[in-house]
């Protein structure tokens, strides 16, 4: 927050200000102090609001012509695609949209992990972020249900099967999900209302998660706190708001390469087979994006246990600031947490990979080992690293490192602080 | 510059991935043929469509239906583009059940441009009856419905052939290299002169499965012509842009002491 009182110049503005201080507010989001040493990866934030009013404009307009009915909705689909001015680009857009969101916010969560952005004071921030990210998971599952083609139909029933698994109350909660004895119309029509509500909610909580992000100010990527304003920040604008308009624009010529060029490689083919309660496809797969996940349910031979370790892969997230007991921020000066922090990056993707493969032989073992790995790295590797860790002295402010040149570090530093700061 | 190059590096090495996810194919290397729908400005070879058309009304039609294509779609913008006055003249050579008319009786018309495409059977059930139990997929978005796309549709419609030996094939079951566990209910729908183009071209097997295969990728893209010509204005504008705002937030950050 920036200290001094905003006063608007015109007569009229100080009045409605007084009532609304939405001047005080431009203001401040213009003024915010950011740390200039910023780079490229925390322009994800940005891009993520762009990725979620992108889907909300879309799928308003999308939702005019669709029609939520299992016997219409694949043809009103068509519908879009064929008749609708513009409806292919719309429908294009706000699917290869979902899988742009994925693709940036999981850039954003390993953002925050490799810079330690989720620890004290940015806890609340942090957890907000996997709020969102467990609500964007939620709405793209039931938008993918929407079309009514053979993976949305057997996609839902294998997801909502999941919850059949709950001793005593699963199946008639299952009853209650699919509100009757299958998935079918009511499935779609609750999905539907259920698609339309969630981007709102998560509208809310993005509101949220900036305001928290304004208490404390960004982390940076030496992860050090720094006065604000100091000659280490800059204005938000224009600095940040020109950085983050040419990251966005980089990032739009991805999206239209697939919007335009390759629209459907990131779906699957089955999906433009109406849904058939009869015929199940050889393999249910789900979105690219929630794969590492499906790799860890799978990998687990109970039911109920492969559940719970699929929430759990998610939850432990929210208890990272608490499990990652260094209390120094950025990687670049965790010698040790870097190699790990790759490997985890791996490890992830490689449960990404056998999630698409059939749960069977080596990649079942694969799957196994590496959903083993991903427990252990927050259950007992982030732990210890911040016991055992021997960091590298951190510097006294960003200018320095980025004035300076790092060669100097040693000379510039306060043995005093830094000892204080790691210990 | 240096952390510019690694984004781009990341965003390159994405697609890669995913390109090269969704190729893996474990059936033989599909057939090759060059298709004038890819590429930056691929657009379709609008002869091929109407002879493609041609195969699909004079052979597929027979058993499998296009029901969300309509009469009028075969003069639009981006397609085989008939003349208004052939596609009318198509249209009328199908009969569609109208109705109820003023009297509350059911009656039957030459179908019109705005008609859907009429349907060879008049449920799933008689198809599958018609057909010794499967049904034929209805062939609107088939090319998207199958992994491989023309590729694929391309390669099946080509990749009959005897069973290799110890494969026994139940009657009405024929052996095709590039089908789903290689036994399909369809058999050979093409063979060279089957049909006669009424442009003159000589109608081998390849060739008809070549026109049929362009068709079948316009209905399942109707829009295909105008999707290229628009990401290419949308890339070419967005690059301008880029480079524009890349300059000026240069320019801007030229007031801070080091480099963005």
């Amino acid at each position: 927050m920036s200290d001094h009182e905003y006063t608007p110049s015109s007569k009229f503005g100080k009045w409605f200000n007084d009532r609304l201080p939405l001047l005080t507010l431009a203001n401040h989001l213009t003024d915010y102090p950011t740390p200039k040493n910023l780079n490229y990866w925390w322009t994800f934030g940005g891009i993520l609001t762009f990725c979620l009013i992108t889907q909300i404009v879309t799928g308003l307009v999308l939702a005019m012509h669709y029609i939520a009915h299992a016997d219409m909705a694949f043809s009103s689909v068509e519908h879009i695609m064929r008749d609708v001015n513009y409806g292919w680009l719309l429908r294009y857009v706000h699917a290869n949209g979902a899988s742009m969101f994925f693709l940036a916010v999981y850039i954003h969560i390993f953002r925050s992990l490799f810079y330690g952005s989720y620890k004290s004071p940015r806890e609340i921030i942090w957890i907000l972020g996997i709020i969102i990210y467990l609500l964007m998971m939620a709405a793209a599952f039931m938008g993918y249900v929407l079309p009514w083609g053979q993976m949305s139909f057997w996609g839902a029933t294998v997801i909502t099967n999941l919850f059949s698994a709950i001793p005593l109350v699963g199946e008639s909660i299952t009853t209650w999900l699919w509100g009757g004895y299958s998935v079918d119309n009511p499935t779609l029509t609750r999905f539907f209302t259920l698609h339309y509500l969630i981007p709102f909610l998560i509208l809310g909580l993005v509101v949220l998660h900036i305001w928290a992000l304004h208490v404390p100010g960004n982390n940076n990527p030496v992860g050090i706190d720094i006065k604000k304003p100091s000659k280490d920040t800059v204005p938000f604008h224009p600095y940040i708001v020109i950085k983050d308009a040419f990251a966005l624009l980089m990032f739009c010529i991805v999206f239209a390469l697939f919007v335009f060029y390759q629209p459907n490689i990131l779906g699957h083919a089955d999906n433009y087979i109406e849904a058939d309660p009869l015929v199940t496809p050889a393999h249910i797969v789900p979105e690219w994006y929630l794969l590492p996940f499906y790799a860890i349910l799978r990998s687990v031979p109970d039911k109920l246990m492969g559940v719970v370790a699929m929430l759990s892969a998610i939850l432990i997230l929210a208890a990272l600031p608490w499990l990652d007991t260094s209390k120094v921020r950025s990687a670049v000066f965790r010698p040790l947490f870097r190699q790990f922090y790759w490997i985890l990056v791996a490890d992830v993707l490689i449960l990404g990979y056998v999630g698409a493969m059939p749960a069977e032989g080596l990649y079942l073992l694969i799957a196994r080992v590496a959903t083993a790995y991903y427990f252990a790295h927050f259950l007992i590797i982030l732990p210890v690293l911040g016991w055992k860790e021997k960091t590298t002295p951190l510097p006294l402010s960003i200018t320095e490192p980025v004035l300076g040149g790092t060669p100097n570090l040693a000379a510039a530093r306060s043995d005093e602080k830094i000892e204080k700061t790691i210990k | 510059m240096s952390k510019l190059k690694n984004i781009l590096f990341v965003l390159i090495f994405s697609i890669i991935v995913l390109n090269s996810s969704n190729s893996a194919e474990k059936s033989p290397p599909f057939l090759e043929t060059k298709w004038t729908f890819k590429g930056l400005f691929g657009k379709f070879d609008r002869a091929s469509l109407q002879r493609g058309y041609q195969v699909y009304t004079e052979v597929c039609a027979s058993c499998h239906s296009m029901k969300y294509l309509t009469y009028r779609n075969l003069a639009e913008k981006g397609g085989p583009e008939f003349s208004e006055a052939e596609a009318k003249a198509i249209a009328a050579s199908f009969e569609v059940t109208d109705g109820p008319d003023s009297t509350g009786e059911m009656f039957v018309r030459p179908a019109k441009l705005s008609d859907k495409f009429v349907m060879p059977y008049a449920n799933e059930q008689e198809a599958k009856a018609a057909n010794g139990g499967a049904y034929p997929p209805d062939m609107s978005v088939l090319v998207k419905a199958r992994k491989g796309g023309a590729d694929y549709i391309y390669s099946l419609l080509l990749g009959y052939s005897e069973p290799p030996e110890g494969v026994e094939l139940d009657d009405g079951v024929y052996y095709n290299k590039y089908m789903y566990g290689n036994k399909i209910k369809m058999p050979a729908p093409l063979s060279d002169d089957l049909i006669e183009y009424t442009d003159g071209t000589k109608a081998t097997a390849e060739q008809m499965s070549k026109d049929v295969t362009n068709f079948l990728m316009w209905s399942a893209e109707p829009h295909l012509e105008q999707r290229h010509k628009t990401g290419f204005r949308v890339i070419a504008y967005l690059i301008i842009l880029t480079v524009l705002v890349y300059f000026t937030m240069k320019k801007i950050w030229s007031r801070v002491e080091p480099k963005v």
